[in-house]
């Protein structure tokens, strides 16, 4: 074989490699589309079809807006995910801030201890919290869906390491300009990270608009229920899952997320090249 | 304006000793460059000075008031980094403008959004516009104020860090080796700027610099550090012409002065590499090092001139240096010499010399011993080796 036959055999096979995996991942979505698209009768056939034979998608979202309150859940979402990423920068960056930047005693051991919060699975604290929330009274509450996650492990590891990479001479032409400690913090630290918070901010939101684990513990009332919940309330056992309304649904939901991915994602490429530049 | 003291200043880093005791009184309106060997704590000690470290013991005092423990903001120095340290997400105006918001605006006037209402700030923001101008003006940045630090030449960055320096008119200024992230045409060119600031401004520079050009060039005084320690503090011509210590002789000047092994005699008389010289000294008897400046060695035969062989020519256009190989000395010797003369070619034999009052010596501590010649001796000028 030639290398230029080779060449071709080997671009044939990553392109069908990659596109095997990204029908892996698209196809739900697409299934998704599909489903929401048709007509309870022609959900459950034998055959598979995508194209759906009447096209049943405006029927499908009307039922869904007028069965559940789907406006709440959106408002709802952005209420939670919003408090939680704010609250989170809030208190990560100070902490990342003298975890990279300032020099005290045991601070090595304080990092370490971050570290370690990060391999603590959520799960495994959700009952000592939930018992905590229920003596506070604050479950079935904003706060409940808000105040487990402001302090993000995570989030303090990343701006730390990102912080690390600021040069000292910055920090200390701040300090002779007359900024103070938690001055730097705003006023110089944010505005270089902001490619690093733009990561974290992804990270976080994503997290926890799609959270169902915690919110489905300490929610009673629908109209706190965050989005992913909501969707589940189209679940019916005894009269059968009505899938086309539900699907339709879980359109409307993840429409945000991806709309915001794509436009965070360009101030993402755009800060990493920045950086790259530095 | 500041006369900066500093008193048994020492500095350790994890039993490690950064500084060694260092006193040091700068006069006000000096300018006094710190130099010595990267390493050598001469950066620590700026920082001391700034107040963004603090030291392990002794004391700083600005203008007879000891400043331990007092913010470097409140000291009243600006400090021009290596790398400028600029905001990156703020313009040139804002740049320069930081100071003096930090000084003038309340902490009220400062917040973001709110700030804005505040009945003050309008007033003091003009004030701060005015100063930022005048000083852009003065650096030639008027046209560049409203870019990022991003957009700038090093050499426009570096302006716009000496600009935020000036424009809250400190007691003095602290530059941490400003210029050594600019091409070596600049550099040169910014020397001169700076110098001229200096006689400008008629503040208190102090200049930390691993570039002797850059110290001969500017500095009223000179500071050579060494491990640690202040080796000697002079005039550029001082310290060149007269180094006190061998590592001093061997950092000044470039390229490096020429050392020999040479020996004091029981009758004081010195010798290098088995020649006597004429000259005496007063030093106890024992080894010691004979130094001679590449420009002071002189080519051709004479009585007792070292012969070696020429290993490597660098031609420089305005000078040229002979590297010459010589038995029982590692290093090549040097001489400057002029281009127009003939050059010897490599692999050649060649003869050197050098005169009497062209010879430093140093004691086998790296001390300087004084040398003499003896009286007799009525020629003008005279060979030292014969």
């Amino acid at each position: 074989m030639t290398p230029r036959h080779r060449s071709i055999v080997w671009s044939f096979t990553r392109h069908s490699l990659l596109l095997c995996g990204a029908a892996f991942i698209l196809l739900p979505f697409l299934w998704m589309i599909s489903t929401a698209s048709k007509p309870q009768t022609e959900i459950f056939t034998k055959s598979i079809h995508f194209i759906p034979h009447s096209f049943a998608l405006w029927d499908n979202f009307a039922t869904a807006f007028g069965k559940a309150n789907l406006w709440r859940f959106l408002v709802n979402g952005v209420v939670v995910t919003v408090s939680i990423f704010l609250l989170q920068v809030l208190i990560a960056l100070p902490a990342a801030y003298a975890l990279a930047k300032l020099r005290f005693a045991g601070r090595e051991v304080l990092f370490a201890l971050v570290l370690f919060c990060i391999l603590i699975p959520p799960q495994a604290t959700a009952i000592p919290v939930f018992l905590l929330f229920h003596k506070l009274g604050i479950l079935d509450s904003y706060a409940a869906l808000i105040v487990p996650f402001t302090i993000s492990a995570f989030g303090i590891f990343l701006m730390r390491q990102f912080f690390k990479t600021v040069p000292d001479d910055l920090i200390e032409a701040a300090r002779m300009d007359g900024i103070s400690e938690f001055g730097i913090v705003w006023r110089v630290m944010l505005p270089t990270a902001i490619p690093a918070l733009t990561a974290f901010g992804i990270f976080s939101v994503v997290a926890h608009w799609n959270d169902y684990f915690w919110p489905l513990i300490v929610l009673n009332s629908e109209h706190l229920r965050t989005p992913p919940l909501g969707v589940a309330s189209f679940r019916n056992e005894e009269a059968g899952t009505n899938y086309g309304p539900l699907m339709a649904a879980a359109i409307v939901i993840i429409a945000p997320l991806v709309v915001a991915f794509l436009l965070a994602q360009r101030r993402f490429i755009e800060g990493i090249t920045l950086t790259g530049i530095k | 304006m500041a006369k900066i003291e500093l008193n048994g200043v020492r500095k350790t880093f994890d039993q490690t000793a950064i500084l060694k005791g260092i006193d040091l009184t700068i006069e006000d309106g000096e300018f006094i460059a710190l130099i010595g060997p990267s390493g050598c704590g001469k950066s620590t000690l700026l920082r001391i000075i700034a107040g963004l470290e603090p030291q392990s013991s002794g004391e700083v005092r600005i203008d007879g008031v000891q400043v331990d423990g007092v913010r470097p903001s409140a000291r009243n120095l600006a400090m021009v980094f290596q790398s400028y340290a600029l905001y990156p997400h703020l313009s040139v105006f804002d740049n320069i403008a930081v100071p003096l918001r930090m000084r003038r605006h309340s902490a009220l006037a400062r917040m973001p959004l709110i700030g804005r209402l505040h009945p003050e700030r309008g007033r003091t923001e003009r004030g701060i516009r005015e100063d930022v101008e005048r000083v852009a003006a003065q650096l030639e940045l008027a046209a560049l104020l409203k870019r990022k630090p991003g957009q700038l030449s090093g050499g426009q960055r570096q302006r716009v860090a000496v600009g935020r320096a000036i424009v809250r008119q400190p007691v003095g200024f602290l530059f941490d080796e400003p210029l050594s992230n600019l091409d070596a045409k600049l550099r040169v060119h910014m020397r001169a700027e700076l110098a001229q600031l200096h006689r400008q401004l008629k503040a208190t520079f102090v200049y930390v610099t691993h570039d002797q050009a850059e110290a001969m060039t500017m500095s009223s005084r000179i500071a050579v550090m060494i491990e640690g320690n202040i080796v000697q503090i002079g005039t550029p011509a001082e310290v060149y012409e007269n180094p006190r210590d061998i590592r001093v002789a061997e950092f000044v000047g470039s390229p490096k002065i020429n050392a020999m092994p040479g020996v004091i005699r029981e009758d004081r008389g010195l010798e290098v590499l088995g020649r006597q010289l004429r000259l005496n000294t007063t030093a106890a008897a024992g080894r010691c090092t004979v130094c001679v400046r590449p420009e002071r060695m002189e080519l051709g035969p004479g009585p007792g001139a070292i012969a070696g062989i020429v290993t490597h020519l660098e031609h420089l256009g305005a000078e040229a240096f002979i590297h010459v190989k010589v038995d029982r000395i590692d290093l090549p010797l040097l001489a400057r010499v002029s281009p127009d003369q003939q050059l010897p070619e490599i692999g050649s034999a060649i003869q050197l010399g050098f005169s009497a009052s062209a010879v430093r010596a140093f004691d086998a501590t790296g001390k300087r011993i004084d040398v003499t010649a003896p009286a007799r001796s009525e020629r003008v000028r005279e060979k030292a080796l014969g």
